[in-house]
């Protein structure tokens, strides 16, 4: 249909087989809710009091062992179907070999933004994932671990797969394989917090030649100018560098989004708005106006001190 | 038994003054008023509940709406959940069972009528005290602080560090004092069963309003206390410095989803067996004929008690359990389907052949069958595991069960009301005020909630202030919002219709819908004393006994 | 009562079952093999108030009031030794070894735990004692049998909580 983040628009293998399991599971409610929808209109318009009646009670019938035997057989299967459906599923999804060329990511929930982490490739980056699209014939899918920094939140993109819940002391793990290029969305579907709402999530399906560039560039440190800006300057004396990382510069906090490529990124806060210059700085300015409530304080500098920090990190390649 | 109305004189010559009526209500230990006062405060908790719900309507009718800060729009999906389920659902069913249980088992009170008091008090403490958070919650952070944690408040965001003031303070301690409350009246509810049924009522010929209520009631014992149990550790958290949901200590956030989801799920047939209970005996009334099938009507419903005691975790399908974990879950949940389906058909089977008299409790319990049928169909799906991981936490299960406690159990309850509300009150509804009220009720019920199951599926998430546009989940949303406005006039006409009918309505008589249970054999409103001599009763409808002579019931049981 | 009973267990249930669950879960030290001595003592103790309070509440059935005086006060003297007993315990615990309910997560499930059957315990001598003094004004007579029953079943309860709480602490805990 279009819908970005319909779960009837499957686009992985697990979405896949989840969708295949709705589809039969919808079929059979579909059906029992057609029979008992039908006998209820039935009754209630066969059965309704006519004026005709003189007054007398209807025939008064206390029960039957043959009709209550047979509707609770009858679920009973039914029931029995489904729960094998769903099992196989189950099994399917959850008990899946991670084959040697497999991606694997370390998903680190924290309030209101994502932290992605790619141990062997040796890169960090925040709030938006790339991947790569899996080949049926030579599947690379990408295997997430889901940690949590501080509450509960869940990673849910509906087009790739289920949700997980990321949870603090309890390493969660999900996969992803998807089969086709694009952008693909979703958002944190357990309450986090104030902000909950604009936690959101973007996933980048790249061809494999794309995602090798894409690490390529992550992987390196920051282009490093020869002279420091003023808004370097300014970033590297106030407590921004105590929260966020700009790999080859003094700044290494590890409480933030790390910054290292932030231009690479289509958006900033966690998805909430466009990333340029004149959003950066109004971010920067006071981040509460965009997302009351989130963890990033404003640092009341000015206007001008604002504008060179974003003219600052709208270098960051 | 004579079925000619009785007036009964409702004001003595003089009317006693105002202090000495509310100090009688305040000190009452009659079940009836008990009962009463249950119901009142109930509903003055349904309207602030439906208030808040229509508030969070609002800020959502179209994206990145600003009616509500999301601090504010937080604050009152809690108090919204809070409050309908443990002020509101819960007490209105306990009022029920306070009022009608001893008056259809033929006794003169409840087992332990003090106890039924304090757990009242307890119960409307609680309340009073989740609600007083407004006030004194803010702690060091700015004024009203209402708890914002949601309504089953997953650690670690209870936690101190999360949050700070005495909001979860507040919060768990309501839920700790009305816990206390309930645990009371439950064991009340058994033992006034147990014990002081009057002769000839055998536990086969009960009504089944009091077997219902008695499975609701060993489940609040079996699930309140985990919760109370839940609710202490949150406190020594708190306030002693406790690390039991404290994670970087080792503690487990997943422990606390357990502890509330072994309440949590048998809670939700805390709420729905008394409406299936009333809906189980306004039906065979309006339909004319007895109950289909009434052992396994008591059967399915011990099976329901049962089952649902190991169901919790199908809350908890995404927060990674093992294969075998999750497949168990799906098994047990599926299960509670049979039960569930074999009390809609014999509610089928109670209509077929009868013939229906379309009345406003009547009315509502039809609307109850169907909508109560879609519900239990989308509990399959969510039950199957793989299709939960898409679907938990999204505007579907929203929908799914405010489905089953709107859909499923309010419309019970508003059908309880017009059906008893001649007993309670010795005086009709209006009629046509009580269609009225359930036309409106049903078009806002299926706008609001048909139209929610949309948006789950095109990805939407639940507790959320605020979404994106381009998602599909515009139009939508508005309609839901629609809807909302009628249940509100609904609502209001339905106040309306129980202010107006009880000063100005037609006097009532003892039996006006030519019922069967032994509440319709004494005056309306009933004397303090119930009745003036304990009734002995044959058969499971004792009044049809008495008016059909010639072919009582005792003969085929 | 036994549905009172029943909402303890359920209570119980949980604090017992958080207890196992954080078995071993504790990020720092004392482990419980290192601080914990088996009460062995406190048990006889708890365990035979059971039996002082089922004599005593025969013989007020057949209306021995001596005799009913006298087991019923073993049992209170009985339960008061078990309870001094956890006090010294928690001392000990507390300031010869530093563990205290906000230390790890042993102590915060430890001292819940014990420190809620321990309530029960006070709650339950507290009873018993208000029961002695009418019993001392002679105000209790046959009549009362069935609620002096009552209350022993509930001290039957705490002591059958005890025999789970002493297994899973102090033998399958260490």
């Amino acid at each position: 249909m279009g819908l970005p983040t319909n779960i009837f628009a499957p686009a992985s293998t697990p979405a896949q087989s989840i969708f295949d399991l709705s589809i039969f599971v919808l079929e059979v409610t579909a059906a029992v809710f057609v029979v008992v929808f039908s006998l209820l209109v039935y009754a209630v318009v066969k059965y309704r009091r006519r004026p005709a009646t003189d007054g007398r009670e209807p025939a008064q019938v206390y029960g039957s062992s043959q009709l209550e035997l047979a509707w609770t057989v009858i679920p009973v299967l039914i029931v029995v179907i489904l729960f094998l459906a769903a099992a196989r599923v189950i099994a399917s999804i959850q008990n899946a070999p991670k084959p040697a060329s497999a991606i694997e990511v370390t998903v680190v929930g924290h309030q209101y933004w994502w932290e992605y982490r790619y141990p062997s490739l040796h890169v960090v980056t925040a709030n938006e994932l790339h991947i790569p699209v899996s080949d049926p014939a030579h599947p690379t899918p990408t295997f997430l671990t889901l940690l949590s920094a501080d509450t509960d939140h869940s990673f849910w993109v509906p087009r790739l797969a289920g949700k997980t819940d990321l949870i603090p002391n309890h390493p969660n793990s999900m996969w992803l394989d998807p089969h086709e290029t694009g952008l693909f969305l979703g958002q944190c579907a357990q309450y986090c917090g104030t902000q909950h709402a604009k936690m959101l999530l973007r996933v980048y399906v790249d061809s494999r030649e794309d995602f090798d560039r894409w690490i390529r560039e992550q992987s390196q440190p920051a282009h490093e100018a020869v002279t420091k800006s003023e808004g370097q300057r300014i970033f590297e004396t106030t407590s921004c560098v105590n929260c966020h990382t700009i790999a080859g510069t003094a700044a290494h906090g590890t409480y933030g989004p790390d910054l290292t490529h932030l231009m690479s990124r289509q958006t900033i806060a966690a998805g909430a708005i466009e990333n340029n210059r004149g959003t950066l700085l109004g971010w920067i300015f006071d981040p509460a106006v965009i997302k009351p409530g989130c963890t990033m304080p404003s640092m009341g500098l000015s206007t001008v001190q604002a504008a060179a920090v974003a003219g600052y990190l709208s270098t960051l390649q | 038994m004579s079925t000619e109305s009785i007036a009964i004189p409702i004001t003595d010559t003089a009317r006693p003054p105002f202090t000495a009526t509310l100090h009688e209500w305040i000190t009452t230990v009659d079940h009836k008023r008990l009962g009463l006062l249950y119901i009142f405060y109930s509903l003055v908790f349904l309207v602030i509940g439906g208030v808040e719900a229509g508030i969070m309507r609002i800020q959502l009718i179209r994206p990145h709406n600003d009616f509500v800060s999301p601090q504010v729009f937080n604050r009152m999906f809690t108090m919204h959940g809070t409050t309908m389920i443990f002020f509101v659902a819960m007490p209105m069913v306990f009022g029920f069972a306070n009022y009608l249980i001893p008056l259809m088992i033929g006794a003169r009170d409840m087992a332990f009528p003090r106890l039924n008091a304090f757990s009242f008090w307890m119960t409307a403490f609680g309340g009073l005290l989740l609600y007083f958070s407004f006030i004194g919650g803010d702690g060091l952070y700015g004024a009203g602080n209402a708890p914002d944690v949601g309504w089953f408040a997953y650690a670690p965001l209870t936690s101190q560090t999360f949050s700070p003031g005495h909001s979860t303070d507040f919060w768990t301690l309501s839920l700790l004092v009305s816990g206390i409350g309930s645990v009371g009246t439950a064991i009340n509810i058994i033992a006034t069963i147990v014990c002081m049924r009057c002769k000839g009522m055998t536990l086969g010929r009960m009504p089944l309003l009091a077997w219902l209520n008695i499975v609701m009631a060993g489940l609040v014992i079996l699930a309140v206390s985990p919760l109370t149990a839940a609710q202490v550790m949150l406190l020594v958290d708190r306030y002693l410095g406790g690390h039991f949901f404290d994670t970087q200590a080792g503690g487990s956030a997943v422990v606390w989803m357990h502890f509330f989801w072994v309440f949590g799920h048998p809670e939700v047939y805390v709420l729905v067996i008394p409406a299936f209970a009333f809906v189980s005996e306004i039906i065979p009334v309006f339909s004319r004929k007895a109950i289909f099938g009434y052992p396994i009507m008591v059967a399915a419903t011990v099976c329901i008690g049962f089952i649902s005691m190991s169901v919790w975790a199908h809350h908890m399908f995404t927060v990674g359990m093992t294969s075998a974990g999750n497949t168990f879950f799906v098994l047990s949940t599926m299960a509670i389907a049979v039960p569930t389906g074999i009390k809609i058909f014999n509610w089928l089977a109670t209509i077929w052949g009868g013939q229906i008299h379309f009345l406003t409790p009547m009315l509502f319990c039809i609307a109850f069958l169907f909508q109560f049928l879609i519900a239990g169909l989308t509990g399959v799906m969510l039950a199957a595991a793989p299709f939960d991981w898409q679907l938990a936490g999204s505007y579907f299960l929203v929908a799914h069960f405010h489905y089953v406690i709107v859909g499923g159990i309010l419309f019970a309850i508003f059908a309880a009301f017009y059906y008893w509300f001649p007993k309670m009150s010795g005086r009709m509804y209006d009629e046509r005020l009580g269609r009225l009220h359930f036309w409106l009720f049903l078009i806002g019920f299926h706008l609001t909630f048909d139209f929610m199951h949309i948006p789950g599926i095109l990805g939407m998430p639940r507790r959320i202030y605020t979404y994106e546009p381009g998602r599909g989940w515009e139009t939508l949303n508005f309609i839901v919002t629609i809807g909302v406005l009628f249940q509100a006039l609904g609502t209001l006409v339905f106040v309306g219709n129980l202010l107006w009918s009880y000063f100005r309505g037609k006097f009532a008589g003892r039996d006006p819908w030519d019922a069967w249970t032994l509440e319709w054999s004494t005056a309306s409103p009933p004397p303090a004393y119930n009745f003036a001599k304990i009734p002995e009763i044959r058969s499971r409808r004792p009044l049809w006994d008495l008016k059909h002579p010639e072919d009582p019931d005792w003969q085929y049981e | 009562m036994y549905c009172l009973i029943a909402a303890e267990s359920a209570i119980f249930t949980i604090f017992v079952v958080a207890y196992i669950f954080y078995l071993g879960k504790s990020v720092t030290g004392p482990q419980p093999h290192d601080v914990l001595h088996v009460p062995i003592f406190l048990t006889i103790c708890l365990l035979s108030s059971s039996l002082t309070i089922h004599f005593a509440v025969k013989s007020l059935q057949s209306a021995r009031m001596g005799s009913f005086t006298l087991w019923w006060l073993l049992t209170i003297v009985l339960g008061a030794i078990f309870l001094a007993g956890t006090f010294r315990e928690w001392r000990h615990l507390i300031y010869d070894e530093g563990l205290t309910l906000q230390t790890n997560l042993f102590g915060t499930t430890y001292y819940s735990l014990v420190g809620l059957h321990a309530f029960h315990v006070t709650v339950g001598l507290l009873a018993l004692a208000i029961v002695l003094i009418f019993a001392l004004r002679g105000d209790v007579t046959r009549q009362h049998a069935a609620r002096a029953e009552v209350l022993s079943m509930y001290w039957h309860f705490v002591d059958v909580v005890w025999v789970v709480v002493f297994t899973v602490v102090y033998i399958i805990g260490r």
